[in-house]
């Protein structure tokens, strides 16, 4: 399950960065400027359309979304 | 003006540091004193307000009684339903109170009588507090606590900016003595680099300076085909940017370093924001937390909005209407004058052209070492203070008045 939604994030962040981040999961994207808001939009829309959780825009805090890691135990706390 | 204008003289920061003394050993000792704190806002409050302007405490009463009303409101309503409708008009009802001031000056001289100090900033905390209701992430709202949220006394008159959730962590518990004995280092340190920047250096820069050297661009108006283009009007762009930074950032110091004194982590507003190496980086640096509000609750949403819709097919597009709308808003905050929605407009154009830049950049794999990036932060900082000349209102006077 977590192999699967961790597989889904990696693929939705390489397509709007251009980076392959499974090395890197734990490697904060908004310090380092990989992902701005546009970015940051466009990703929480593949998410929701590819892993069927509903982000309201006002739950995302930058600090909780930040790396791979955390972005796949954001997904599934959604979806229990 | 009243005597007792916040962080204005001497006699508001000694008399508020006397009262916030019982708060501060409350806390060293692990307790919040809340009903005190509250005490102390009231009393603070109220002599902000006395005096000259109690028409203005008035309005503050008046506008802050029909917040909490369509908060309290809209709780309960959306215990029950989630109309788009009911969103928007709770929306509009909240802005309204602003809209009228902001608009009243375009067609009369008087100033409305719905104004008061700090009622721009108090209007974002309230709209957030709306916003986070209606997306769920808030649920439930104590009408005592969402008070104390909005007339927080330190950041009451101009912010920084705080959120609902972020300041209900903070007030809810009490901080460790060790993290408490940090905020307390910290407050220390940003008191007197606040005395520095807005008493020493704003105060030269905006006092002594800035009349002299406005006095000799309006000197020599004719210039420039009668657009004022003068060496003076350059000097003045630069002294004015320099000052509202001092001016602000010293502002903001002393509001985030009283609320650390009382045990609240307010968010910072100033990074550097002269080392700015463009002006999507200039914006994560300056007035952060009215700039972060902005990404949050305007531009994110409208994004978001317009490619849930397929509005536009490229995203490119999406980004570009965003960012109009975004600062458009912006200006129209600020005021309803031609320099401050010109200004919105300018931060627009420039962070579009800024994201052309950037693609094209990208695209054609162009060098990135030390001396692009000194000369990026140049380039930047010069499109930031004309952007400021344009906010300082003075073209206005120099050319219409």
């Amino acid at each position: 399950m977590t192999e699967a939604i961790q597989q889904t994030v990696l693929a939705i962040l390489q397509d709007l960065t251009g980076e392959d981040l499974s090395e890197r999961m734990d490697e904060d994207i908004f310090e380092t400027a990989l992902l701005d808001s546009m970015d940051t939009v466009q990703m929480v829309l593949a998410l929701e359309e590819q892993l069927g959780v509903d982000i309201p825009v006002s739950e995302f805090e930058r600090d909780q979304w930040a790396t791979v890691t955390k972005i796949v135990a954001q997904v599934q706390a959604l979806q229990a | 003006m009243s005597a007792f204008q916040p962080y204005a003289n001497p006699r508001y920061f000694v008399m508020l540091l006397v009262a916030l003394v019982p708060l501060i050993i409350g806390l060293l000792r692990g307790r919040r004193h809340r009903n005190y704190e509250t005490l102390v806002s009231l009393v603070f409050i109220v002599l902000i307000f006395a005096g000259g302007k109690w028409h203005e405490g008035v309005a503050l009463i008046g506008y802050v009684l029909w917040q909490l009303l369509l908060v309290m409101g809209y709780t309960r309503y959306r215990h029950k339903a989630n109309r788009t409708g009911a969103y928007w008009t709770v929306i509009l009802a909240s802005i309204a109170p602003l809209v009228v001031v902001k608009v009243t000056p375009v067609f009369t001289v008087h100033p409305s009588l719905l104004d008061f100090l700090g009622m721009s900033y108090l209007t974002f905390k309230s709209v957030q507090t709306l916003i986070e209701l209606r997306d769920g992430t808030l649920q439930q709202v104590d009408p005592l606590f969402f008070l104390r949220f909005l007339l927080f006394l330190p950041t009451i008159s101009s912010g920084p900016i705080d959120r609902y959730r972020r300041f209900a962590k903070d007030y809810n518990t009490v901080p460790t003595r060790e993290h408490y004995l940090d905020l307390l280092q910290s407050a220390v340190h940003k008191l007197f680099l606040g005395f520095a920047y807005k008493f020493v250096i704003g105060y030269f820069l905006g006092t002594l300076l800035l009349p002299k050297v406005a006095h000799s661009a309006l000197v020599h108006h004719h210039l420039g085909g009668g657009l004022g283009i003068s060496w003076a009007l350059v000097a003045y762009m630069y002294v004015y940017s320099l000052y509202l930074f001092f001016d602000f950032a010293g502002y903001s110091l002393f509001a985030v370093s009283l609320s650390q004194l009382m045990g609240i982590d307010t968010p910072q507003n100033f990074n550097q924001p002269f080392k700015a190496k463009n002006i999507k980086d200039f914006w994560n640096r300056w007035h952060m937390s009215l700039s972060f509000w902005f990404r949050d609750f305007i531009f994110m949403r409208v994004t978001f909005a317009l490619m849930k819709h397929r509005v536009f097919k490229n995203r490119i597009h999406v980004a570009q209407t965003a960012y109009l709308i975004n600062f458009l808003v912006m200006g129209f905050w600020h005021g309803v004058t031609w320099y401050y929605i010109v200004y919105g407009l300018f931060h627009a154009g420039a962070i579009i052209v800024n994201d052309m830049w950037l693609r094209y950049k990208k695209r054609h794999h162009l060098p990135h070492n030390r001396v692009t990036t000194a000369l990026a932060m140049v380039i930047t900082f010069n499109v930031v203070c004309f952007s400021f000349l344009i906010f300082s209102g003075f073209l206005n006077t120099l050319w219409f008045k």
